[in-house]
Parts: C-alpha cells; sequence; structure tokens
C-alpha cells in the first residue's frame, strides 16, 4: 500500500466521520462544526487530486463564509430551540436512507463500471488544478457562465437586501385597497 | 485569444442583454428615488425594457441559428420560448404594479428581481451547455423565491418562499448531480458534443440514465410533474397572485425549453430508454393533477393543481420527441401564457372585490356574473380555453401536441390525455356555472360591499389576454408557423 | 509536488504544537482550585446576566450574506489575476461586463442603507 492510498484514506475516514456527525449531532451549533471539519479535509483531498485552487476556494468559501453563515442562522433562531431530532418522523428517516443507498449504489456501479475500463489519460486530467490554468479554462472555455455568474451573484446580493431589510413601521397585513388610478 | 470572439455573434443574446443593461438602468434611478417617490416611474421603465427585450427579439428572428461562446444559440425554438417569457414578463409587472403596499418603499428591488428572472428563464430556453443551463435555472429559482416572499406581510407568502426555496434548492443539488453524471458520461458540457461521443461509442453511457434520473428530479420540480409537485399548490396559494400568475407561465416555458433541448440535442439516441418514463410520468402527472383539482375550493389552488395537468399534456410532446412536437409544445406554452395569466388576473381583480385577501374561495363565485359581468365573461373564456374547448387557444395547443405523439406512434399516451381533458372540464365549467347559474348564499351581505374597479393596468391584461385566447384560436395557423421547435 | 507542501506540514505541526503547550503546561503546572468564582466566564468582570445563547438581530445575517456575496466574487479574481498576462486585452474585456454588473449591485446595496448598522 503506498502513502499516497494511506493518507487518501485516512482523510477520507476523517471526512466520512465528520459528514456523519453533520446528521447525527442534536445541535446544530455542533452540526455546523463537524461540517467546518468537513469542508477541511475535503479540501484535503482537493490537493491530493492537484485541484488546487479549488481547495483554496474550499477554504475560503466553505469553511470561511458559508460555515460563518450558517453559525450565524442558528445565533438567529436561538438557542433554546436547538433541537430538531423530534421533528423527524421515523417512516421518512428510513426511506430517504432506502433510497439514499439505491442512489449510492447506482451511482457507484456506473463509475466503477467506468474505472474497471481502461482510462485513456488520467495524467493530462491531473494537470489542470493550478489558478492559471482554471483561469485559462473560465476565461476561454467557460467565458459565457462567467459572466452570467454575476448575474446570479447580482439576484443573490438584492434578495438579500429584500430578506434581511427591517420591517418599516407599517404591517398592515393588506394589499392595496386603492383603486386610485 | 482573440477580443472580437466575445462580440462575434454577440446578437445571440440580445434581448438578454438588453434585459441585463435594463435592470442596471432601472437599479440606478431606484437608487436615485426619494422615499415612495417614483414607484410608477420603475414600472413604466421596467414594461418599457421588457418590450425592447420583445423588439430585439423580433429583430434576430429569422437569422440563421448561430451558437454564441459555445453556449448559447437563437434558433427558432429559442426565439419562440423568449417571446412567451417576455409577454408573461410584461403582464406580470403590469398586474403587480398596483398590488403590493410594500411595492412603494422596494418597488427598485422587486422589479429588477422579476427582470432578472426573466433573464434566467430566456436563458433556459437558449443554453447548449449544462453549466450555463444549470446558472441560468439558478438565475430565476433564486429570484422567483424572493418573489413569492415579497408580501411579507403575510404570513402564508413567507411560509410559501420558505416552501419553495427549501425544496427547490434540494432540486437544484439533484440537477447539479446530473450535469456532472451527464458531464462524465459524455466528456463535455455541450450538448451538441455529448451527443457525438455517446453516439459514437464514446463516453461512459453507463452514467447516462442515472443522469437523466437526477435530472429529471430537477425539471420535474420546477414544472411540478407529479412526484415532485407538492410544493406546487402551497406556494401558488401563498405567493402573491400577480408573482404567481408570472411564475406559473414562465417556470414552465423556461425549464420545459431547457428539458427539451437538453433531451433532443443531447440525448437523442437513449430516446428509447427515456421515453417510456416520461411517458409514466405524464399520464400520473395529468391523472393526479386533475382528480386533485376536481377536490379544491380555493381558485389558487385550483388553478395550481391545473397547472400540473397541464405540465404533463406538455409532458407529451417531449415523450414524442420530435420536431413537430416541439414546436407544439412552444404554441401549447404560448395559448398557455395567455388564458393563465388572464384567469389569474380575474382572479386578482375578484380578490379586490372579496375583501382583499390573497385568494379567492370558490363558492364566492357563486352569482358572480351578475355582479361583475365582463370579469365572469373573461373567466369563462379562459376556463373554457384551458379545458380545450374549441375554437379557443387551449384548444389548439392540445391538438397540435396530441397530433405530434400520434404521429410519433404514441396513440395510448393521447387517448389518456383526451380522457383526462374531459375530467378536466368538469371543474373548469364548475366555475363558468358557479358565475352564471347559482345565487350566492347571503346575497344580503355581498351587495352592499362597494364595487370596487379593478386597476387600469389589470383591465389592460384581460383584454389583451381575452384577444389573444381568440384571435390565437381563430388564426392557429397563424402562430403555428411563426412559432419555431427544435431543429426546424 | 508532494515537497511543495512541506512548509504547510510544519505550520501545522507549529500550530498543533502551540496549541498543545498553551493548552497542556497550565493543566500539568497550575494550581488547580474550583469554586463559583473561578468557573466564571470572567473572574474579575462583569457578572454576567443571560444566557449567552440567545437570538441575534437579523442584521448579522444580511451582513454575512454580503460578505459572502463578495467572498464568491473575489474567487474569480484570483484566476484571472494568473492569467491575465497570458490572455492579455481578451481577459481584460471578458472582466469589464461582470465587473460592472457588481459595481451596480455594490452601489445599490450601499445607496439602499444595507451597509449602515442602524
Amino acid at each position: 500500500m503506498s502513502w499516497s492510498l494511506l493518507f487518501f484514506l485516512l482523510v477520507g475516514a476523517v471526512s466520512l466521520a465528520a459528514a456523519l456527525g453533520v446528521v447525527t449531532s442534536r445541535q446544530p451549533v455542533h452540526s455546523a462544526l463537524f461540517l467546518l471539519t468537513n469542508f477541511a479535509t475535503l479540501a484535503v483531498l482537493y490537493i491530493t487530486l492537484d485541484a488546487q485552487f479549488l481547495a483554496a476556494a474550499q477554504v475560503i468559501v466553505y469553511a470561511g463564509g458559508i460555515v460563518i453563515l450558517i453559525l450565524f442562522v442558528i445565533m438567529l433562531i436561538g438557542g433554546d430551540t436547538n433541537d430538531f431530532s423530534a421533528a423527524q418522523r421515523a417512516w421518512s428517516r428510513t426511506v430517504g436512507m432506502a433510497l439514499g443507498i439505491i442512489l449510492l449504489l447506482v451511482i457507484s456501479y456506473s463509475a466503477l463500471s467506468r474505472m474497471m475500463a481502461p482510462s485513456e489519460d488520467t495524467a493530462a486530467l491531473l494537470q489542470g488544478g493550478t489558478p492559471e490554468a482554471v483561469g485559462i479554462e473560465l476565461f476561454t472555455k467557460y467565458i459565457l457562465p462567467f459572466e452570467l455568474v454575476a448575474l446570479l451573484l447580482l439576484v443573490a446580493l438584492i434578495g438579500a437586501l429584500v430578506l434581511g431589510r427591517q420591517q418599516e413601521g407599517a404591517s398592515e397585513g393588506i394589499p392595496s385597497v386603492k383603486a386610485n388610478e | 485569444m482573440d477580443t472580437a470572439l466575445l462580440f462575434d455573434n454577440a446578437v445571440v443574446l440580445l434581448p438578454e442583454l438588453v434585459l441585463a443593461v435594463g435592470v442596471m438602468v432601472l437599479m440606478m434611478v431606484d437608487i436615485g428615488r426619494r422615499g415612495q417617490n417614483g414607484s410608477q416611474l420603475l414600472a413604466g421603465l421596467s414594461v418599457a425594457i421588457l418590450l425592447l427585450g420583445i423588439g430585439a427579439s423580433v429583430m434576430i428572428w429569422g437569422r440563421a441559428p448561430v451558437e454564441y461562446l459555445d453556449g448559447a444559440i437563437s434558433d427558432g425554438f429559442a426565439l419562440s420560448v423568449r417571446l412567451v417569457i417576455l409577454i408573461a414578463g410584461v403582464l406580470g409587472v403590469l398586474l403587480s404594479r398596483n398590488w403590493f403596499p410594500a411595492i412603494e418603499r422596494q418597488g427598485g428591488a422587486f422589479y429588477s428581481l422579476h427582470l432578472l428572472a426573466v433573464i434566467g428563464m430566456m436563458l433556459m430556453g437558449t443554453a447548449t451547455n449544462l453549466i450555463v443551463l444549470f446558472i441560468a435555472l439558478e438565475i430565476f429559482s433564486l429570484a422567483l423565491y424572493i418573489l413569492s416572499g415579497f408580501y411579507r406581510e403575510n404570513a402564508r407568502s413567507i411560509e410559501a418562499a420558505m416552501k419553495y426555496f427549501l425544496l427547490g434548492a434540494f432540486a437544484s443539488t439533484f440537477f447539479v448531480y446530473g450535469c456532472a453524471l451527464l458531464y462524465g458520461a459524455g466528456g463535455s458540457s455541450k450538448f451538441t458534443q455529448i451527443h457525438e461521443t455517446l453516439a459514437t461509442g464514446g463516453g461512459n453511457p453507463s452514467l447516462v440514465l442515472p443522469g437523466i434520473a437526477l435530472l429529471l428530479v430537477g425539471f420535474g420540480f420546477k414544472v411540478s410533474l407529479v412526484p415532485f409537485h407538492m410544493w406546487t399548490p402551497d406556494v401558488y396559494q401563498g405567493a402573491p397572485t400577480p408573482v404567481t400568475a408570472f411564475m406559473s407561465v414562465g417556470t414552465k416555458a423556461a425549464a420545459f425549453a431547457g428539458f427539451f433541448r437538453l433531451m433532443m440535442t443531447a440525448l437523442p439516441s437513449f430516446h428509447d430508454q427515456w421515453a417510456m418514463p416520461l411517458a409514466i410520468l405524464a399520464v400520473l402527472t395529468m391523472t393526479v393533477g386533475n382528480l386533485t383539482a376536481l377536490r379544491q375550493s380555493s381558485v389558487k389552488r385550483m388553478l395550481a393543481y391545473s397547472g400540473i395537468a397541464h405540465a404533463g399534456n406538455i409532458l407529451i410532446a417531449l415523450v414524442a420527441g420530435t420536431a413537430a412536437a416541439s414546436s407544439a409544445a412552444a404554441f401549447y406554452l404560448f395559448a398557455y401564457a395567455f388564458m393563465n395569466i388572464g384567469a389569474f388576473t380575474v382572479t386578482i381583480a375578484l380578490e379586490r372585490q372579496y375583501g382583499n385577501e390573497n385568494d379567492v374561495e370558490q363558492s364566492r363565485l357563486a352569482g358572480a356574473a351578475e355582479r361583475f359581468p365582463v370579469l365572469a365573461a373573461a373567466m369563462a373564456i379562459f376556463m373554457l380555453s384551458l379545458s380545450g374547448i374549441p375554437p379557443l387557444a387551449g384548444f389548439f395547443g392540445k391538438f397540435l401536441v396530441f397530433k405530434a405523439a400520434v404521429e410519433a406512434g404514441w396513440a395510448w399516451l393521447v387517448v389518456i390525455g383526451v380522457l383526462n381533458s374531459a375530467v378536466s372540464a368538469y371543474y373548469y365549467l364548475r366555475i363558468v356555472v358557479a358565475m352564471y347559474f347559482q345565487q350566492p348564499e347571503q346575497a344580503g351581505d355581498e351587495k352592499e360591499q362597494p364595487f370596487v374597479p379593478a386597476s387600469r393596468s389589470s383591465v389592460f391584461v384581460v383584454v389583451v389576454s381575452v384577444l389573444a385566447v381568440v384571435v390565437i384560436g381563430l388564426q392557429p395557423g397563424l402562430w403555428a408557423d411563426l412559432l419555431r421547435g427544435l431543429g426546424q | 509536488m508532494a515537497s511543495d507542501y512541506l512548509p504547510l506540514l510544519i505550520l501545522i505541526l507549529l500550530a498543533a504544537g502551540f496549541g498543545v503547550i498553551a493548552i497542556g503546561l497550565p493543566t500539568l503546572l497550575g494550581p488547580r482550585e474550583r469554586n463559583n468564582q473561578k468557573l466564571e466566564p470572567y473572574e474579575s468582570g462583569i457578572i454576567p446576566f443571560s444566557d449567552a445563547r440567545r437570538r441575534f438581530p437579523v442584521k448579522y445575517y444580511l451582513v454575512a450574506m454580503l460578505f459572502l456575496i463578495f467572498d464568491i466574487e473575489v474567487i474569480f479574481l484570483y484566476p484571472w489575476a494568473a492569467v491575465l498576462r497570458d490572455l492579455r486585452l481578451f481577459a481584460l474585456v471578458a472582466m469589464i461586463p461582470f465587473f460592472i454588473v457588481l459595481v451596480v449591485g455594490f452601489l445599490y446595496e450601499w445607496k439602499k442603507g444595507a451597509l449602515d448598522w442602524d
């Protein structure tokens, strides 16, 4: 067994354990911290796959931004009502788990059947992880999606403004009654 | 890289560009206004921008289809869907104008999101690339989540936004997972490239079916096919009615356009495998939609289930999978835009009469023809068209779809579709019967309420919709020639 | 390739070592006393008057949300900066629409008062 495989198994095990921790913790804050661990191990896995840019993005956006946002949301909801485990129904958990396992089997079958076949050129695929390589792809092949992301971010920005605004005085629950045109 | 590449064929996205620049202008105007002034100006500006977008679409109509930056195409199908979405957008803005208390203050945000949703929907129809498709889906979905919760004073509106967002985000993850598997199968994110790779025996075909299954969840959620339809009635009922009117048409047109293009240009060689599951979904969707619509007491919920049933009808066209079927679907969506928005507009006008709630109970429609003869007549026309009674627009939509399906050898599916239309006639006509032939229960109370005239813009929307439904119905050939399918 | 990450490994070891020492040494060497005053969050500070886990105002959420949006925007600037030298004018022109959209968005949130705390 090579060192890199051992390393992968170790990090993968931590990642999997953290992912289990996210869904089984009773305290949302604990779930959030498990999620942070999971994101960090994913970043390490990306590095082992020579996807350096993705690893950096994972740390900056997910670990740095999204987990913070999740923590704010947990704080917003409040500390007392933090145990949501009672809200789950037994049958939905069973059905969900069964469907999840089926999905896992189907996808791993498809992916493995591919792996068994002789691969073309994996070495070439592994070249493209640096910011330069990502940049060349992004600004040549995927330039249109890149521009459209600006619009998506704009929607998110306006949406955050709308949802985050304080109620300004008037809160009468009546749509416009004036027929004053 | 040559900079000219960015400008060559950029005309493909001219309508989207016009709208995007328009959104920027709108936001700047919104920054400039003081307090509550100028919300009417913003509405007028939005309508002007959308009309410019329609002008831009007409301008590039009939050009030879070219692709822009490997991600968007301007063929007849894309333009037809664009037209449907832009029309729904204009009508939606006109309806929203005076509806909200919040729109005086938050008009800039509302109209910007509205226009951005239109841009995202139009992109769905033009996308020829999985990544563009996904980003387009997210642009309009995100905008609609927020728009459906815009009536914040109403708990149901917030509930609708919450439900729509949580389930929608979930559906999006399925969608993006499906995109990833298709990319793995075809080795490219371009539809035509995926098709070439798979048709020549390359790639990894074992990933195709799981990919389709996951994508189906995403698309099925957006167009509300039956196992994924649970959100539809709650969101349609809770969202502000003008937003419901816009999204019921816009989302369907956009998601079906993307679905058609993906299945018919990337995966036509797998048609034998995906046609049957989709046919079963179509049967389920029509039947469950129609049978549940029978039991609704709220007009908005009834229209929501009717929308589900119509999604089933349009899915029949995809099952057939021919060029003629896709143009039939474009025609169907075009007709659906007018009759459905028309029905919601009448609902808005009736909401005003019955005390400004965000919904109307069907029981209150009894005897409406006597009090509001014009509204009742318009509603009757929309209901007849929705149920597919000739010679109105809805009939020809159904007729063309069914015809294309029979020609493709799906006669049994069409038989089920026709049976379903018969069922649907019952609940559409029930509204007509209630309005014209029933007496209001407590006649005394109802009569005392003063008549609240509908706003000028909603009168305009009703008139336009009635005219469109009748004209399309009288001259179906003209429009069927104009609206193109894939590969035509 | 793996040797590129040697400094990172040393950094991680240093950080972990610092944590172990900072927590381990006092536990080993320091005197331990358990009484009410010792168990308070601030031994000689203000007496706590409520649970720390109370609900935060929605304003924090808005700020976090806006931060996240600009965070994602900045992510796209890294690869852009890396390839600007190779792609030259093309990359510059390609960045212009992206930037205009986001500057308009930024102006909008600024002028609409989303960045004001009160």
